[in-house]
């Protein structure tokens, strides 16, 4: 009777370990990050430039905000549409050996580390796209997003944003899958027999039934869009300006510049970066309870059915 | 009539630009898979050679071929080792508070709310978590076990949800049968249920490995690098696989570019073999039934 007492006791201390690892996260950041946010003389949220160590101390996280979100978007504006078709392909349209070969070289590609998708993107995607980013400049330069008055089309925001969207298919696409797989089949075979084809089905039965769930997907790829640092820190120019032109060098995210500048940075320095860190933390804490809150409302739903 | 016929064309036509558009992006999504493993194959071959694999970096400068990855393997094999070391017990501790203990209660709703949320941690996150508290606050030196720290983090919940799977899977006539036997509850955990579940618990375990091994910016922050072999994981400079990658780019000489990619291919390597293992074992070891 005592064993139980104490097995359980350190099971459920194992799970307190958990809920206090996630509050700890939050509050060893916050704290270290008070130092540099008293001394700094700048504005935290609008100044574009990271001088922590100079005297008086100026900093601010307004640039690494544009390139964090700006890449993100990019990702997400290719990525999503790539992950839910190649979901699409595995969980109805292929047959079930070629879905299983697809959907295991996709899952492949998430176990890339991102070291290996930085140096990949820096001496082979980033020379081979060139092309792509003078096209949209010559074509589409009139969109000031795509204008690029430099004429040099490597190290960009739009390169990194690439990289990071073949980084995120994998994730989108696994969870969209599996929420596909769980559409009731008499909902799919009643579309179809009343004469629906292949697609109208999707639209009409897959789609609003796996709304929350590809939502979800979404949200969790944007979480490690965001997060991601060591491919984009190879890729991006790390300037401290913002700029529209995405197609131009430029940029910086929250957490490339954590670890460009960590080990170069004084006492301020470091206590300024974790406080761009711990901004990127909530970012991402946010955006991952939500995509989790929706799943866990959609599961509701489906059980309470 | 007419416009019946021509309505169901449109439609068919529709359906076949769908279906073109899905086989498309199939095809674009193993592109870049195939892109990388041929580049990193090509390039990275120039420099691999018995000298790779058995040599460090000491003494050689970034100018100079040769030079090689042993002193980085052994840090990764330590840190990787201690990381799971630390995170395969607690993991399990909490799937089993999560699925033997805790079921439909509050805590474990919100532990397991968390775990979820902990998967998403940029591993940038994980690396200053351990730095602000591990090395500023306790007041330890960097060092490859604090690198080991911050890769239990981004472990910890990989681990968890696995081993939460697998002893969903358990049957609970096994648990009644033991317990009518009269054999205490912890001790059926221990002796029935962790065993029925083992094979599936280790293939998660390698999988989370398999996503460890090749972080980079968590031991950036934690770790200092060197060129020399630095056997003791808790105290002094050590390298790994992935901050050699680093290192190498950073050098950016011809000799180094090569080497960069040479450690590159055998990380790739790497963890697409933990990784395939892996999704073997679970395709062999999973449960028939459903």
């Amino acid at each position: 009777m005592n064993g139980d007492k104490v097995f359980f006791g350190l099971s459920r201390a194992a799970g307190v370990f958990v809920l206090l690892l996630t509050l700890g996260i939050g509050v060893f950041l916050a704290v270290t990050a008070v130092p540099a946010l008293r001394e700094n003389t700048a504005n935290f949220f609008t100044t574009q430039q990271w001088l922590p160590d100079a005297n008086p101390p100026a900093f601010g996280i307004a640039a690494l905000a544009f390139g964090t979100v700006m890449t993100a978007i990019i990702a997400m504006v290719l990525a999503v549409p790539v992950g839910t078709g190649i979901a699409l392909f595995v969980a109805i349209y292929a047959k079930p050996t070629l879905g299983k070969v697809v959907a295991f070289l996709v899952d492949l590609l998430a176990a890339v580390p991102s070291i290996i998708f930085g140096l990949w993107g820096l001496e082979f995607l980033m020379g081979n796209m060139i092309g792509v980013s003078a096209w949209l400049d010559t074509w589409f330069g009139w969109i000031p997003l795509f204008a690029n008055d430099q004429d040099v089309y490597t190290r960009s925001i739009f390169i990194a944003g690439v990289v990071l969207a073949i980084m995120i298919i994998p994730t989108i696409s696994a969870v969209t899958r599996e929420v596909f797989v769980q559409t009731p089949q008499g909902h799919v075979e009643a579309a179809l027999a009343l004469g629906a084809t292949r697609w109208e089905m999707i639209r009409m039965v897959v789609f609003p039934y796996s709304r929350p769930g590809m939502i979800s997907a979404a949200m969790l790829g944007l979480g490690r869009a965001l997060g991601e640092t060591i491919a984009v820190a190879l890729l991006l120019s790390a300037l401290f300006e913002i700029n529209w032109h995405i197609t131009e060098p430029g940029g910086n995210t929250f957490a490339a510049n954590i670890a460009l500048k960590w080990n170069e940075a004084g006492s301020i320095g470091l206590s300024a970066l974790v406080a761009s860190g711990l901004v990127l933390f909530l970012i991402t804490l946010a955006v991952n309870m939500a995509a989790r809150l929706i799943v866990a409302r959609k599961r509701d739903f489906v059980e309470g059915h | 009539m007419n416009d019946l016929t021509s309505g169901l064309k449109r439609r068919r036509a529709t359906d076949k630009v769908a279906t073109g558009v899905v086989y498309l992006t199939a095809l674009i999504a193993i592109i870049p898979l195939v892109s990388i493993l041929i580049v990193v194959f090509s390039r990275g071959i120039a420099a691999i050679n018995a000298e790779f694999f058995t040599s460090t970096m000491r003494n050689i400068s970034p100018r100079r071929e040769g030079g090689g990855i042993f002193h980085a393997f052994i840090g990764t094999l330590e840190q990787v080792g201690v990381a799971t070391l630390i995170a395969v017990p607690v993991g399990i501790m909490v799937a089993i508070f999560l699925v033997e203990y805790g079921s439909r209660g509050k805590l474990a709703a919100a532990v397991s709310f968390f775990v979820d949320v902990m998967t998403g941690v940029p591993s940038i996150v994980a690396g200053l978590f351990i730095y602000t508290c591990f090395i500023l606050t306790f007041g330890f030196d960097r060092s490859g076990f604090a690198a080991a720290l911050s890769l239990t983090i981004l472990m910890l919940p990989v681990v968890v949800r696995t081993a939460e799977e697998m002893l969903k899977l358990v049957p609970m006539d096994l648990r009644e049968a033991s317990y009518a036997l009269g054999v205490p509850k912890w001790v059926t955990i221990i002796k029935i249920v962790i065993p029925t579940a083992l094979s599936g618990i280790i293939t998660g375990v390698m999988l989370a490995v398999a996503r460890v091994a090749g972080e980079t910016a968590p031991l950036l922050l934690t770790t200092f690098m060197t060129q020399s072999l630095n056997l003791d994981v808790f105290s002094g400079p050590q390298a790994a696989i992935p901050t050699f990658v680093w290192d190498q780019i950073a050098n950016g000489t011809n000799p180094s570019m090569d080497r960069a990619w040479a450690g590159a291919l055998v990380l790739i390597v790497l963890v697409a073999v933990i990784y395939i293992v892996a999704k073997v074992l679970a395709a062999r070891f999973a449960p028939k039934s459903k």
